[in-house]
């Protein structure tokens, strides 16, 4: 339960650490690490070098921008939970980002990690996509926008190329109607299964190998969640319609 | 790196976790190490005053940072910790493997919420598993050191 061996970089600017990530082969970004490093402590992940962004100054701020949120690279998640710009303009990511995991893991996990990590039972993709938002990766090759619906490709695989950084995640202002609900064994646990209601969008997470959007009136059509230990494949669709259904009754 | 209000030199080894670090290289063996993927909370320590999981972080992260670990809450001989003394007057312990981790948990909730209702008490302590107390007495020893600390 110790991270393989890695060489570490700590670069302090943005094109330090795009110079890295197109320079060293098989780099890996390590933001919060809420993660990676359980990654690294099983040795499921093995990357030869661990480009650390956290020393990269101004790289931290939440801001209002072309009628939404930007959410910088390592902006916590606690610092999205606390502040009231997000609480005001995108009062569903306030609501999300309290479903992720603990406050303590809060302390250090990212949104921007969240995404670029894209596991298919967390909440925050899910919420990126029933919302219409994109995300900004920048490269020595230049920066380019990849909306949400765009961005996640399979099982914690995402559009993004390995020398690319997700410097910027965008969230448009939706004050009303919103919900996500999701059931999961314990409060912090991952989502056995999860909706999220954006106006009249829905996306669904937990059920299938990225976060989907579907239908409100027919939520589980063409849906094939995986079975085990805690939920059964009826199960989890059975929890996709009555979740959708909370969700859409108010 | 600070750890307590003393500066140490961040490990040469940046694959040294923090809470190996803080055990083996700074013999503040009151920081446990249980799952070491971030499930249990044993090792959590406050970074900068906010409470972080200890096993999830390199040490070398820690160059610049303050930590506080258990030992930094009281010293030998000096009162104990409000939140420290109320776990003691409530039986919030009975082996006390996670007690360090409930304990800087606490003192960060208490930050963040100076009186937490029920329900912000149970998701304050919700990331830290006891296999002891069934958790009730952890509960009240949260409303007791609200109660201390005025």
């Amino acid at each position: 339960m110790k991270p393989p061996p890695f060489e570490y970089h700590a670069p302090t600017t943005v094109d330090e650490v795009c110079s890295l990530l197109g320079s060293q082969e098989d780099a890996k970004v390590l933001a919060g690490g809420q993660s990676l490093v359980p990654l690294l402590n099983f040795r499921l992940a093995r990357p030869r070098h661990l480009v650390d962004i956290n020393r990269v100054a101004g790289l931290d701020r939440i801001y209002q921008r072309d009628g939404g949120i930007a959410v910088q690279a390592l902006a916590r998640q606690a610092e999205v939970e606390d502040s009231q710009l997000v609480a005001r303009l995108c009062p569903l990511l306030s609501a999300a980002v309290r479903l992720v995991a603990h406050r303590v893991i809060r302390n250090r996990g990212t949104v921007c990690g969240s995404l670029a990590h894209a596991d298919p039972a967390s909440e925050l993709p899910a919420v990126i996509l029933a919302l219409g938002g994109h995300v900004i990766a920048r490269s020595v090759r230049g920066e380019r926008l990849i909306a949400a619906e765009q961005l996640f490709k399979g099982v914690f695989e995402t559009a993004l190329a390995p020398d690319e950084l997700l410097v910027e995640a965008w969230f448009p202002e939706l004050i009303d109607p919103y919900a996500i609900l999701e059931e999961s064994r314990r409060h912090g646990d991952f989502a056995l299964a999860g909706v999220v209601r954006a106006g009249q969008h829905l996306a669904l997470f937990g059920v299938a190998p990225t976060p989907v959007i579907a239908d409100p009136k027919d939520p589980a059509a063409g849906l094939q969640p995986s079975g085990d230990l805690e939920a059964s494949p009826e199960f989890r669709l059975r929890l996709v319609r009555v979740l959708t259904q909370r969700a859409f009754a108010a | 790196m600070k750890v307590n209000g003393v500066d140490h030199p961040a490990p040469t080894d940046t694959r040294r976790l923090l809470s190996d670090h803080l055990r083996h290289d700074l013999d503040l063996t009151g920081t446990h190490v249980g799952c070491e993927h971030g499930v249990c909370g044993c090792c959590t320590v406050l970074l900068d005053g906010a409470p972080i999981r200890s096993c999830l972080m390199l040490a070398v992260q820690a160059e610049g940072h303050e930590v506080t670990t258990i030992e930094g809450l009281a010293r030998d001989g000096e009162p104990l910790h409000p939140v420290q003394q109320a776990f003691h007057e409530c039986h919030a312990l009975q082996c006390g493997f996670c007690t360090p981790g409930f304990v800087m948990s606490v003192v960060g909730l208490l930050a963040q919420h100076a009186k937490p209702s029920a329900q912000e008490i149970d998701e304050g302590i919700a990331g830290n598993l006891c296999r002891c107390t069934g958790y009730a007495s952890i509960r009240r020893a949260v409303d007791r050191a609200v109660e201390l600390k005025k």
